[in-house]
């Protein structure tokens, strides 16, 4: 609804404005209404954007676009969000003038494998059809027919099934485009809003997770110019699912006596599991998938049981050079800043064969897994076996907790706060969505109870001084706080070790 | 500012009282007369009588869902009446209408539909913000039940409390 009004001083034959009474300049007014969209601002140029003549001819646009519009509102996901509803408060009349018949399109159209068309509700603004064109570099969608028969439809013998075909339901100012996966889960003026990232590579798209009474029900980007502008990718967009499974580990698990047991009496396992052993017998694996305070406390227990061998899995993809990075592990970067990915020289995940082998050999007798899964990790069910400790924490049940002795649930990305850097060495900031299920607790929570039980006492009681004291102890993060890092995150790359 | 209020002038009746009492005593006694001979009845037997058949057509009680002539189920799960209830006592699941489905037009349809009856304070602000002629306030108003569970009115019993309804709008007709 970009209609003004416009004009220019008016000048007299000495190319002097002309003044009225009060000193002020003449003002020559265009008598028809301009689009703002489509007009270059000038010197001295006048403008209303909310006199009658504007006004009017909004209300007069509201009214055409209306015409054809099939008014389902109340089946609309995009109610509650939709430009035109909102317009529609502002310059709309409570009835229709229309008497003929309205215009029949396609409605509920399944035009990619996350995206349904209807294209009744279609204002023709083609939004989408820029989006895949320009920015998915996948011209699928165009518009067919005339006047008012236009109808936005896919390439015939296509799909709309790019990894970024979500950011067109973002873009889309109605409900035409409308999420399959988000479709008729929740109204939208239900959700609560917290800002995070997403942790399904190392780009780290800035995301605004919505979420009613304890459950994710979308992820949307945010914009942040210097990560992702304001797209994503559907796979990281759609990768919240597992939060919510109904086979989250809610309570510790002990072996051998596989029962279900306290938080308080898997932590005195895990002492007797791991306190009393020489350097070398015991192996770590973290993942790249934990945040900077964890990763920190991580090589704290490191340095306190003297464990040499200490490596991530790594996950490589391909990169798709829009967003995706081929590092698909958020926080690589932080393991390295730890020193938890071997040496700086090797690439991460290259002692990971070491540990394979120490355990297959029998001199690795205990190994620490956090948030991995040490079959995926190269590790044998036979091997994992014969480890005299296996220590865990995790979000879900996998190889490894089936066989492990103790196993700590954890929380998801959405569940807790903290800090990741990005492959390009952002540091951005994590906040707590929902909460962990059950007996699941924070990561950095088990780590300071396993750093306390085997004998470093610090006294760490909130995430905050747990990066108060990884500022203190790494130069990275100097004169840093989490509330310092902001919504939209700090540039480290001139920090950080070559890496 | 101040001012005078002038004082009614009174009578010398009205001065002493004793008229007004006499003609207050006489009312007092005509009521107690009435009601021992029985001629007038003041006291409703309830549960056994019910003021049911003189409940105004605007009577609040207990919300419904209703279907329409042809069988449809009015609600479309837009949440608005959730989203509007001062006690919180409504939730909805909201699910998909299969495409084989005659009603498949409408898309959308509730799977679960609750009201709590305990939250419930029959403002009727549901009804009022229907868009579309679903849920309406009918005239049960002794909703009971032994259990918290019991009071919880799911889709089915809110169908049957509500049963078939005419003279409604059809929006969702062909020419939509």
């Amino acid at each position: 609804m970009c209609l003004i009004e416009m004009g220019m001083p008016k000048v007299g034959l000495d190319r002097k404005p002309l003044l009225d009474a009060d000193g002020r300049p003449e003002i020559a007014w265009i008598p028809r209404p301009q689009i703002s969209c489509a007009q270059d601002i000038a010197e001295g140029m006048a403008i209303r954007t909310d006199s009658p003549l504007a006004q009017d001819a909004r209300k007069g646009v509201m009214e055409f676009l209306l015409i054809n519009h099939p008014l389902d509102c109340p089946i609309c996901d995009q109610a509650g969000e939709c430009r035109l509803q909102e317009f529609s408060v502002e310059y709309g009349n409570a009835g229709s003038r229309f008497r003929e018949e309205k215009v029949k399109k396609p409605k509920n159209v399944v035009i990619g494998p996350r995206v349904t068309l209807d294209d009744e509700r279609c204002i023709l603004c083609s939004r989408c059809i820029r989006f895949m064109k320009e920015v998915a570099k996948d011209d699928v969608l165009g518009f067919v027919d005339r006047g008012s028969y236009s109808t936005l439809t896919v390439h015939p013998g296509r799909e709309l099934d790019s990894n970024y075909s979500l950011n067109t339901v973002d873009i889309c100012p109605v409900g035409a485009l409308t999420s399959r996966d988000f479709r008729f889960k929740m109204r939208v003026w239900f959700l609560k809003e917290t800002k995070s990232f997403c942790t399904s590579c190392a780009t780290g798209c800035n995301t605004i997770i919505g979420v009613r009474e304890n459950t994710i029900y979308r992820q949307t980007p945010r914009d942040n110019p210097d990560v992702n502008d304001c797209w994503m990718c559907d796979y990281g967009r759609l990768d919240f699912h597992y939060i919510s499974a109904p086979e989250r580990l809610t309570a510790p698990i002990l072996r051998p006596a596989p029962r279900r047991i306290s938080y308080t009496a898997a932590l005195d396992a895990a002492r007797g599991l791991l306190t009393g052993r020489s350097p070398g017998e015991t192996a770590m694996i973290v993942s790249a998938k934990m945040t900077n305070e964890e990763l920190f406390l991580a090589s704290r227990l490191r340095e306190l049981l003297g464990v040499q061998l200490c490596d991530i899995l790594p996950r490589q993809g391909t990169a798709d050079g829009i967003l995706m990075s081929a590092d698909r592990n958020p926080n690589a970067t932080g393991a390295r800043v730890f020193g938890l990915t071997g040496s700086l020289s090797l690439a991460p995940g290259a002692r990971l064969k070491d540990v394979v082998e120490g355990v297959g050999s029998g001199k690795i007798k205990a190994l620490l897994v956090f948030g991995e899964d040490p079959v995926a990790c190269g590790l044998s069910v036979e091997n994992l076996r014969n480890l005299d400790a296996l220590v865990m924490t995790s979000l879900l049940p996998n190889g490894g907790t089936e066989l492990a002795h103790v196993v700590f649930p954890s929380a998801a990305f959405a569940e807790k706060r903290g800090s990741m850097i990005n492959g390009k060495g952002r540091l951005q900031r994590l906040n707590r969505a929902v909460n962990p299920p059950g007996d699941a607790r924070d990561d950095w929570e088990i780590l300071r109870d396993l750093i306390q039980i085997c004998g470093g006492g610090d006294g760490l009681q909130t995430i905050e001084d747990v990066f108060k004291n990884m500022a203190a102890a790494n130069p990275v993060f100097l004169g840093l706080s989490l509330s310092k890092i902001g919504d939209l995150g700090l540039d480290l790359s001139d920090k950080l070790p070559s890496l | 500012m101040a001012y005078t209020v002038a004082r009614p002038k009174l009578t010398f009746a009205e001065k002493i009282y004793l008229p007004a009492i006499v003609a207050g005593l006489a009312i007092t006694w005509k009521h107690l007369i009435n009601t021992l001979t029985g001629r007038k009845k003041v006291t409703m037997q309830y549960p056994e009588e019910k003021w049911d058949a003189n409940l105004p057509e605007h009577y609040r009680g207990a919300p419904t869902l209703v279907k329409d002539e042809h069988g449809r189920e009015r609600c479309v799960a837009c949440q608005l009446c959730e989203f509007i209830c001062p006690p919180r006592a409504i939730r909805i699941k909201p699910g998909e209408l299969p495409r084989e489905s005659k009603w498949a037009k409408v898309e959308k349809y509730p799977e679960e539909f609750d009201i709590d009856m305990i939250r419930c304070i029959y403002c009727g602000l549901c009804e009022e913000v229907c868009p579309e002629q679903a849920i309406f306030l009918r005239k049960d108003y002794a909703i009971t039940g032994l259990s918290r569970e019991e009071m919880v009115h799911n889709k089915a019993k809110l169908y049957e409390l509500g049963g078939v309804r005419t003279g409604l709008v059809h929006k969702w007709n062909e020419k939509k």
